[in-house]
């Protein structure tokens, strides 16, 4: 069934009523997902795009019987959103906003790990299943069904690879954007473990960047348990040590988080890295 | 946000952690009376000052000012010592080390501890580190500092101390939303007092807003960083002469990796974001102008952000504004050919792969003058 999100998969919208919520309800729903409602404190009775508004995570759930929610709320009240979704039980919440304190982050996912409730992000692009549903902000037209499992820290990064492997005349079992912080609720273990599972994912193709040991970790991991080719690339080689590169999680302190110890990792597992994400479907076709 | 020394121990003092009553000067003269032997320490946001001979001693206030003076005018990998600290000397017995850290891979903070101060932390045999993560909901415990201060082997005199000052750091670590705190050494004196000599701070930037008492950041960003802070917008200068600019923070750096890989070098990494905001994009390219580039390299994969509004921000500001370098443009997505015209008539050149223009960008940069 792909991972995370299928035809099944009932969503509703936090902050359904703002620009960006508005906004991608509709291209969700042009993706074929099944937008069931949306959230925005006191709007309950509105419509957006032909979607109910509710108070709240709670009401929404329970008049729709939603299992997913995206939050596109500012960051202020992103944490409160994260909060709101879990009191109301869905099994998934792809936080898509940005800049949110770490220490709520840390609170939000230990809280959802305790409940068994699977977050994606934040400061990510969420999650798409091609020709099912998406549940995100991912654009429509780079992706393609196929058997490629996608899994990114990045945004704009990881639409160029799928559309690459999409024009290359592969496709996508599923792309899921783990998000670009220190902090993150689902981690590469986590989503190359399912994509491992996954009975419609031959390939995994994991994106990565400088900042942190989620690539050694995950090589690590890779070369005990997971049976299916992977293949990656990591964006920062040329990134100097100490500076913020765009995403929160991308920095290299001192002698920690460099391509090179991710790339050397990687390799050590038996992992193929590209140094060009357009080769990413050359080597997936063993063509290099 | 890193902090520097002193500011990191005004706010260990403010909550209680004991450190060496110091003054910060950014003039020899404003040293007044010395009295007994001082340390002088460059205020800097980079390690090895100690090696660079940033950290004096003096024992007189003219010997003082004459180092602070030698002090004040160095550059320490880069940073140039705008202040020093003077402190009185310790008489150390025994350097430890205690420090909180956000530790990204079991998703919490976690406590490091360990009776090898002095030392670069990482350096410390796995052996004598004592590192636990905090529980998330019940915080820092009593048997943790118990465990801790067993590890650590401490004395029934000092053993309290550490754990009031461990204590204390949580607490700061916690209502600062720091990312990072370390006090390295926490000095243990002749006669058994414990202090913070060192103290490192890192604040998240992302709660800065409710944090107005943190200021601005100090000594880490180049004057063109800071005016692309204030706007929000992802700048890192760098010594090249192409300006990397590309929408997302992943595709910029593999926009810069790519320059790298042929043989050139960035003079900015420029993240646009995900947004559609024409007026901000064009803050933020003007703001890559100003780092005079040989070349520009834009590289932009249009999801949410449409390609011809990159498209007409770039003409508006390398065009409209003035430009007499080249500006190679990459650009693939939502109303990408809408986009190639309007790059088209404004005179910049196309490329397909992101391979092609690295190259293309790296030849310009490198011809001519």
């Amino acid at each position: 069934m792909a991972i995370l999100v299928d035809h099944g998969t009932k969503v509703i919208v936090q902050g359904i009523t703002g620009t960006q919520g508005s906004y991608h309800t509709k291209a969700m729903l042009d993706f074929g997902t099944r937008v069931v409602g949306g959230t925005s404190p006191g709007k309950a009775g509105q419509e957006v795009h032909g979607v109910p508004v509710f108070n709240d995570a709670k009401a929404a759930v329970a008049a729709t019987g939603a299992d997913a929610s995206i939050v596109l709320v500012p960051r202020q009240f992103a944490p409160g959103a994260v909060n709101d979704a879990l009191d109301a039980g869905v099994r998934l919440i792809v936080v898509i906003t940005e800049h949110i304190p770490v220490h709520d982050v840390i609170r939000f996912v230990h809280r959802a790990k305790r409940q068994g409730t699977v977050v994606i992000g934040p400061n990510c692009p969420g999650v798409a299943t091609p020709g099912r549903s998406k549940v995100g902000i991912l654009p429509d037209t780079i992706f393609r069904p196929g058997d490629v499992g996608v899994v990114s820290r990045s945004g704009t990064l990881t639409y160029e690879i799928v559309n690459s492997i999409s024009e290359y005349g592969l496709g996508q079992s599923t792309c899921v954007g783990i998000g670009g912080d220190p902090v993150i609720g689902t981690n590469f273990i986590e989503a190359v473990e399912m994509f491992e599972r996954d009975a419609e994912t031959k390939h995994i193709v994991l994106v990565g960047e400088i900042g942190g040991a989620a690539e050694e970790e995950a090589a690590a991991y890779i070369k005990e348990h997971v049976s299916k080719p992977v293949y990656a690339y990591i964006a920062g080689r040329a990134a100097p040590p100490g500076k913020t590169m765009g995403h929160a999680g991308a920095i290299i302190s001192g002698s920690k988080g460099d391509a090179r110890s991710k790339v050397a990792a990687l390799e050590s597992a038996g992992i193929k890295v590209t140094t060009w994400p357009a080769d990413i479907p050359k080597l997936i076709l063993g063509e290099m | 946000m890193n902090l520097m020394e002193y500011r990191a121990k005004a706010l260990f003092r403010e909550s209680g952690i004991p450190t060496p009553e110091g003054v910060v000067v950014a003039a020899p003269e404003e040293i007044t009376t010395v009295d007994g032997p001082v340390v002088i320490k460059a205020q800097v946001l980079t390690g090895g000052r100690g090696k660079a001979g940033g950290i004096q001693f003096a024992a007189t206030t003219d010997e003082a000012r004459a180092k602070a003076r030698q002090v004040l005018g160095m550059s320490i990998k880069g940073h140039p010592v705008r202040r020093v600290l003077v402190e009185p000397r310790l008489d150390i017995a025994s350097e430890l080390y205690v420090g909180f850290v956000i530790d990204r891979s079991v998703r919490a903070v976690r406590l490091l501890a360990s009776s090898r101060g002095g030392m670069d932390i990482e350096a410390v045999p796995k052996g004598e580190l004592f590192s636990e993560p905090v529980d998330v909901e019940r915080g820092l415990t009593e048997e943790q500092l118990g465990r801790m201060v067993a590890m650590m082997g401490l004395g029934a005199k000092i053993a309290p101390q550490v754990r009031d000052v461990t204590e204390r750091l949580w607490g700061l670590f916690k209502s600062k939303d720091a990312t990072m705190v370390e006090i390295n050494p926490l000095a243990v004196t002749r006669d058994g007092k414990v202090l913070a000599a060192d103290a490192k701070l890192t604040v998240d930037d992302d709660a800065l807003f409710r944090h107005p008492e943190m200021g601005k950041p100090e000594g880490e960003l180049t004057a063109l960083e800071a005016k692309a802070k204030e706007k929000g917008i992802a700048f890192v200068q760098l010594d090249g002469n192409i300006s990397v600019i590309a929408n997302g923070a992943g595709l910029t750096m593999a926009t810069l990796d790519a320059i790298t890989a042929e043989g050139g070098r960035g003079s900015v990494f420029l993240d646009l974001g995900g947004g559609d905001d024409l007026e901000r994009m064009k803050a933020a390219l003007r703001l890559s102008k100003e780092t005079q580039p040989k070349v520009v390299l834009l590289n932009i994969f249009g999801g949410i952000t449409k390609c011809d509004t990159v498209a007409m921000a770039v003409r508006d500001v390398f065009v409209g504004e003035g430009i007499d370098v080249p500006v190679v443009a990459r650009i693939r997505g939502r109303n990408e050919e809408l986009a190639r015209t309007i790059l088209k008539d404004a005179g910049l050149i196309p490329a397909k792969s992101l391979q092609e223009a690295a190259r293309l960008t790296v030849e310009l940069s490198k011809g001519g003058a």
